[in-house]
């Protein structure tokens, strides 16, 4: 029965992908006369040359990170959803030390980093202990330090950071020890490796260790891990630390090596779309991966057709939130399962 | 005539269960028909599809020889088939008159009810059945017993001709008990068809007509009572011949292990919870806690074992107050606890059988080293564990919701009898599990009493209590009203104390601390 049910599970994602694909594709039909060219463009996009496939896995990158920081809150069902405060807050922190810190190579870049989940981590730090001491509900504090994050560093940055002689407003530009390297002369975000590695990690932590078991259980019934002598309150804490961290980190990796400087006038929203990876991904730090993979591909394939047709690259958005509905449509199929169980139970007849 | 019927009614659940198995059922006009089985099989089940509340999964299903459609508990009670639950649905705060007419209530215009016609339509089906209802109190105010009737009477007085009683002694004092079976009798007479679960073969004896025995999701068959006596429907409901061979040697105790002085608890409300509680748990005996549920039980359970805070009073183990001390602080002082909720808190339902039976362990050797959880020492301890306790399941991975009450309830005992405690607080550690894991675990608490442990047995089945406990504390609207040696006792006596008719005196109750 696992391995029909299993089989059911891969039809259902191949169905939800199928159901948002025509989705996105009936919008197209409503924009445009040559939906096949938009479409192909869309799927195909991404592979079509060596320069669009990098921009693919760097687009990855960012959502690798925060999708794992999301999956770990998950894991322990913890609702902080501040990935993008923290993001922020990571980016500003590793633009401190990339414009304070003395240019000693190799250091230099390891300390930006290591600032950047610091202060990610901080920014956490807040509505983890707000739930912690007052049973704050982490929801809704994480949104609102999303936004404080966002004012406090534009605000920063523009009043003491800014570089008046860029055409835009942004920071002082980076100093060279302070850069996370590209390869190849398409510029792949060295950080891809470092993404990888890090969901390696986590996955293992999860997994493979007894923090990770003590996160599990917090996450599968609450009552029964502080009855059975674990620290709820004190692992959600944790949690939301190490997951601020890695949020940070997304961002000071972002900054390092694909802008060098602090651009961001908005929030980027790689926060947010760490919650559509998690959710994906079914908060398995190593399902993180493709998940991240899938949906940048997306990104960057409406992006492609957006540049080649003059097409608006919302659709995608429309495409995304399609999935979403569906993935999280436990009852799509259902009859289907139902029969499955009954057929299994009633063999031992 | 035929009441109801079920016909080859077959019933799996979405998580994979079979409730029930073609299974063939039916009650004649106006007669009493108990309906017994061991606690999964199937009793509830085929009573929520009679009362609409479960669709099956095949079969059919026939009120008064038509076969009907039951889509929901309304369609059941418009064709006269009424339920009173095990866990009563009224609303505490109204008065008899007001929960009985919910909904069907009398109007004097838009805006006001007609409580004097109200008042007249419950008197006559009262005077009709022989019931007697407080009419204009609070139900919270009530007893039980007189609960029960309330729902019994908003059955009826909705036209109920076949009443279902889910297990309807199951909350009642022995007393109350034969009230209850008064007013079924004249219920029958008065041609309204009575079932009822239950899985207390005296009382089924006592008042049934028939009876039909599940097994497994089956039925075994269905008997008139004077055809079978006890002991054939015990057989005929675990499938095996069973001798209840729970022996027990003189309690040998020691010293003291747990001493509770002056304990008082408040809850948020106000209320008075426990009061003043005081006793001592020595090694090497079952010290049991009986009473109704809700005087008190859950409340001192949780905080002798540190899930809940504010009490105030000692809690003295190795001679030092640790009341207010965290779960985790008293499990390393050697108190283990089997909760009352093996689904809520008991255990983890998406984790395997293995991760569920380390998880108060799971941080040191050999299952974690410093920093690494080894997974495969812990199946290896599970698959002992899952042998030395027989749990029925097929692997140490399987998820523990996939289990039976009393597997999940095996995975919880072996969990905690395992990690070498000194103080075992059992709360009601068989409640609502098979025959045979019930005697399993009994056996296994009067193992550890004999290993000189100290089991609190905190339970309101007074067959259990009567069975293992060496002393017997009755806990009556949070006071201990009496402390008893259990030496010829019977469930009647009990039943005094623990309706609160009587107590025992202070001078009775001072040697509690002395022992």
């Amino acid at each position: 029965m696992k391995r029909s049910l299993a089989l059911l599970e891969i039809v259902r994602m191949t169905l939800t992908i199928l159901i948002a694909l025509l989705i996105g594709y009936i919008f197209l039909l409503f924009s445009t006369k040559d939906v096949g060219e938009a479409f192909k463009w869309f799927l195909y996009g991404p592979l079509s040359n060596q320069r669009r496939f990098v921009e693919f896995l760097n687009n990855s990158v960012p959502l690798i990170m925060t999708g794992l920081a999301l999956s770990l809150v998950f894991q322990a069902k913890v609702f902080n959803i501040g990935a993008e405060g923290c993001l922020f807050f990571g980016g500003f922190g590793a633009m401190l030390v990339a414009l304070k810190f003395p240019q000693v190579s190799f250091l230099h870049l390891v300390v930006t980093l290591f600032s950047a989940a610091l202060f990610g981590a901080a920014w956490a730090f807040v509505p983890a202990v707000l739930k912690a001491k007052w049973k704050a509900s982490e929801l809704v504090s994480s949104l609102m330090m999303n936004y404080i994050a966002y004012l406090l560093v534009l605000f920063l940055v523009n009043n003491y950071f800014r570089d008046k002689a860029a055409g835009a407003l942004v920071s002082y530009r980076f100093p060279q020890t302070a850069w996370l390297a590209t390869l190849t002369r398409y510029r792949l975000n060295s950080g891809f490796f470092i993404a990888l590695s890090v969901a390696v990690l986590i996955g293992f932590i999860l997994y493979f260790t007894k923090y990770g078991y003590q996160i599990r259980v917090v996450g599968a019934n609450k009552k029964f891990g502080f009855y059975t002598g674990i620290n709820v309150v004190l692992t959600t804490f944790w949690v939301q630390l190490l997951a601020g961290a890695l949020a940070g980190l997304a961002g000071g990796i972002e900054l390092t090596a694909m802008y060098r400087r602090f651009v961001w006038q908005s929030l980027p929203g790689y926060g947010f779309d760490g919650i559509i990876v998690a959710i994906l991904a079914r908060n398995n730090p190593f399902l993180v991966i493709p998940s991240a993979l899938f949906i940048a591909y997306l990104r960057v394939g409406a992006n492609i057709m957006s540049r080649m047709t003059g097409l608006a690259p919302e659709v995608v958005i429309v495409i995304q939130s399609v999935m979403i509905l569906l993935v999280t449509a436990e009852a799509l199929l259902e009859r289907f399962k139902k029969r499955i169980v009954e057929r299994e139970a009633m063999k031992g007849e | 005539m035929k009441a109801i019927e079920a016909i080859n009614v077959t019933k799996v659940y979405p998580n994979g269960v079979v409730a029930n198995r073609n299974v063939n059922f039916s009650a004649t006009v106006g007669e009493i028909h108990a309906v017994v089985g061991e606690n999964g099989a199937g009793k509830t089940t085929l009573m929520k599809i009679l009362f609409g509340m479960e669709k099956p999964t095949s079969g059919e299903i026939r009120i008064f020889e038509k076969p009907v459609q039951l889509n929901s508990p309304h369609d059941a009670i418009a064709m006269g088939v009424g339920m009173v639950h095990q866990h009563f649905m009224l609303v505490p705060s109204f008065t008899v008159a007001e929960n009985i007419m919910l909904g069907i209530e009398p109007r004097k215009n838009l805006f006001s009810l007609d409580f004097k016609r109200m008042e007249q339509i419950i008197n006559e089906y009262a005077r009709k059945m022989n019931f007697e209802l407080p009419i204009w109190e609070k139900v919270m105010d009530l007893p039980v017993g007189v609960k029960q009737r309330v729902e019994i009477m908003k059955a009826l007085i909705r036209g109920a001709k076949i009443l279902i009683l889910d297990e309807p002694s199951s909350v009642l004092t022995p007393q109350e008990v034969n009230e209850l079976f008064v007013v079924l009798k004249n219920l029958s007479q008065q041609g309204i068809t009575i079932i009822f679960i239950t899985h207390k073969l005296s009382e089924v004896k006592q008042i049934a007509d028939r009876i039909t025995i599940m097994r497994e999701g089956r039925v075994v068959g269905t008997y008139r009572n004077e055809e079978l006596s006890e002991s054939q429907i015990v057989e005929l409901m675990i499938g095996r011949k069973f001798e209840y061979d729970i022996s027990r040697v003189k309690a040998v105790p020691g010293e003291p292990l747990l001493v509770v002085k002056n304990l008082n608890y408040f809850r948020e409300d106000g209320a008075h919870i426990l009061k003043n509680l005081s006793f001592s748990l020595r090694s090497g005996e079952i010290l049991a806690i009986a009473g109704l549920e809700g005087n008190g039980q859950k409340e001192l359970v949780e905080i002798l074992t540190g899930l809940r805070e504010k009490a105030s009073g000692e809690m003295l183990v190795d001679g030092k107050n640790v009341l207010g001390a965290k779960p985790w602080e008293l499990r390393q002082l050697g108190i283990s606890h089997i909760p009352d909720d093996r689904i809520e808190v008991g255990s983890a339902l998406d984790m395997s059988v293995a991760e569920n039976m380390i998880s108060d362990r799971y941080d040191h050797p050999p299952f974690s080293g410093r920093v690494i959880y080894r997974k495969r020492s812990v199946v290896e301890f599970a698959k002992k564990l899952i042998k030395e306790f027989s749990v029925r399941v097929k692997s140490p991975t399987t998820l523990v919701r996939m289990l039976s009450g009393g597997n999940m309830q095996k995975v919880v005992v072996a969990r905690e009898l395992t990690n070498e405690p000194k103080i075992v607080i059992a709360n009601q550690p068989t409640h609502g599990i098979d025959v045979a894991s019930s005697e399993f675990i009994r056996k296994k608490l009067l193992q550890m009493r004999d290993e000189g442990k100290g089991v609190l047995l905190i339970s309101t089945d007074l067959q259990e209590v009567l069975q293992i406990a060496d002393r017997i504390l009755v806990l009556y609207k949070g006071e201990i009203v009496a402390h008893l040696q259990n030496e010829n006792l019977t469930e009647t006596d009990l039943g005094f104390y623990m309706l609160g008719a009587k107590r025992q005196s202070q001078e009775e109750l001072k040697e509690l601390l002395v022992l």
